[in-house]
């Protein structure tokens, strides 16, 4: 689905030139996945977004969208369609003054006709479960019922794949559950490949895989209980772990028998029961 | 207190007017005043204020709430109407220190008043009967003749709805950066208007700063969300001319002929 090759890119060239935010990154996302990726601020998991959607094309190396490449700038649009993008204020990116009017957006962007938009924008909204807030202005909703109606806006688009750019950083804790539920609903009833950043580590436990990133480069890779049982390394780069692996890494580190790969409570406190 | 301010105030009924065609709405707005410069007697006022009354009554929107409209311009009817009582010449009636009021003047001044009412009150029944969506959608409809001269229609009619869209959170915005800033000591309500004004710099700076922001962001969603202008753009709704607007569109026509006539 997405494939990168030896990427790197800087925001300006020339005299005033900045350092690689992307220093080097190779990775495939294959359809279907489920992918967290993590990092501090400055990590380079926005940039790295923001070029999977065609916003910046590499300065060197290549990306590669469902079998295209950005930096071919006539299938710009098509890229945009397949791999849409919701950003992390809310408020910067509905367009219209309905809640209706703006899920509409996209789909008459790509030129479809008035019967089809009807249809993607009810079946879009339903699947967010906003149905009931279609006649709405955008500035009566809540943060997390917002940032479901610009999922639903990217969802009328068909998109095969969705970047979340840390969609739940300005929300409060109900609407990032809200977003979160929806995320994992999206990738696993509607098939839909998931690339996510956050700098939530609880929100990356149901991922299929984990990436983390440290000044422009992938640094660790795998499964979350692969990553996060890496409790001393993550806390190297300034990351934290959810709260019941740090408690199992340190009953572990104390000399109990227990595993640190526990991601939820539940798994704990199963392990726990074990050793009495 | 900036909450209370509501731009293009839509009053959300089910009402014939209401489903009427904007394009429709905005021509028949358009015609009714210029019909309001056109009439000059008494009769063709009581005219001019029966259709008004009979449209208030058919869009369901209480007369009470049409009125308030009025408020933020009644200083100015005022003063329009003491300008034309006292600097209208004629036939001197009463007169004192340098003000002399003739008859020509007391019946202008009253037709200047009620034209200015009518005025206000038939344009601000626009944007009470049609909302700001389909408003902006009827305006880009009736400008696209004009693109043959390089008026840009959509982008202009894209551009009323993003103001639209973001005049709510630039007021609650708004509101938040004066809290923030009175909250350290700033002052936004004593002082003559120098020191008034001057206050006011602490809060559009950051006000300003915040917008170029969001209007940044807010181009890079468009972008993302595929929007490369009007060219090959369709919409979700089609506006579509309905009997009701045949009916409207005779009414309005009658109205006019008799406003020639009178």
């Amino acid at each position: 689905m997405i494939k990168a090759e030896n990427l790197y890119f800087r925001y300006t060239e020339g005299e005033a030139e900045t350092p690689f935010a992307l220093n080097g990154v190779n990775l495939e996302i294959k359809e279907g996945e489920f992918v967290v990726i993590i990092g501090h601020n400055g990590s380079g998991k926005s940039t790295l977004s923001k070029l999977m959607n065609g916003i910046h094309t590499p300065t060197e190396g290549r990306i590669v969208i469902d079998g295209i490449d950005t930096s071919n700038e006539d299938q710009i649009w098509e890229i945009r369609k397949r791999a849409g993008m919701v950003f992390q204020n809310p408020d910067n990116q509905l367009v219209a003054t309905i809640v209706e009017e703006d899920v509409a957006f996209g789909p008459e962007n790509l030129g479809l006709p008035s019967e089809e938009i009807r249809h993607r924008v009810d079946e879009a909204l339903d699947t967010v479960h906003m149905s009931a807030y279609k006649r709405k202005a955008p500035h009566h909703l809540s943060g997390g019922q917002k940032q479901r109606v610009a999922i639903a806006g990217i969802l009328a688009m068909k998109p095969k794949c969705i970047i979340f750019d840390e969609p739940t950083a300005m929300l409060d804790p109900s609407g990032r559950k809200e977003v979160v539920q929806t995320i994992e609903h999206l990738n696993k009833n509607e098939k839909i490949t998931v690339i996510h950043i956050t700098h939530y580590m609880d929100e990356a436990i149901h991922a299929d895989r984990v990436l983390v990133m440290d000044r422009g480069k992938i640094v660790m890779e795998g499964t979350p209980k692969q990553v996060f049982s890496k409790v001393d390394e993550l806390r190297a780069l300034g990351l934290d772990v959810p709260q019941v692996t740090l408690v199992s890494h340190k009953l572990k580190t104390m000399g109990y028998a227990v595993s640190d790969e526990n991601l939820t409570v539940d798994e704990l406190v199963a392990e726990l029961c074990r050793l009495s | 207190m900036l909450r209370d301010i509501t731009i293009g105030q839509y009053y959300s009924v089910d009402s014939p007017v209401h489903r009427m065609d904007p394009r429709f709405k905005i021509i028949a707005s358009m015609l009714f005043l210029v019909s309001l410069f056109l009439i000059e007697d008494m009769l063709a006022y009581l005219l001019v204020i029966a259709f008004i009354g009979a449209v208030i009554y058919k869009s369901k929107i209480p007369v009470k709430y049409v009125i308030r409209g009025l408020k933020p311009v009644f200083m100015l009817i005022i003063f329009a109407f003491l300008i034309n009582i006292f600097l209208t010449p004629g036939e001197e009636k009463v007169s004192f220190w340098i003000f002399t009021v003739s008859i020509e003047g007391i019946t202008r001044a009253f037709f200047m008043a009620f034209r200015l009412i009518l005025l206000i009150v038939g344009t601000s029944l626009l944007t009470l009967c049609t909302s700001p969506i389909e408003l902006t959608d009827g305006i880009e409809y009736l400008l696209n003749p004009m693109k043959r001269i390089g008026l840009p229609a959509h982008e202009l009619a894209m551009m009323m709805t993003i103001a639209l869209r973001f005049i709510p959170t630039l007021l609650e915005e708004t509101d938040k950066i004066m809290k923030a800033q009175m909250a350290r000591g700033a002052d936004f309500e004593s002082g003559n208007i120098m020191k008034r004004a001057k206050a006011l710099i602490p809060l559009l700076v950051p006000l300003f700063i915040s917008a170029f922001r969001r209007a940044d962001e807010l181009a890079m969603a468009m972008e993302a969300r595929c929007y490369r202008g009007g060219e090959g753009r369709t919409r979700l709704k089609v506006l579509k001319y309905t009997s009701l607007d045949a009916i409207g569109a005779g009414i309005v026509a009658v109205y006019f002929v008799a406003c020639i006539i009178v």
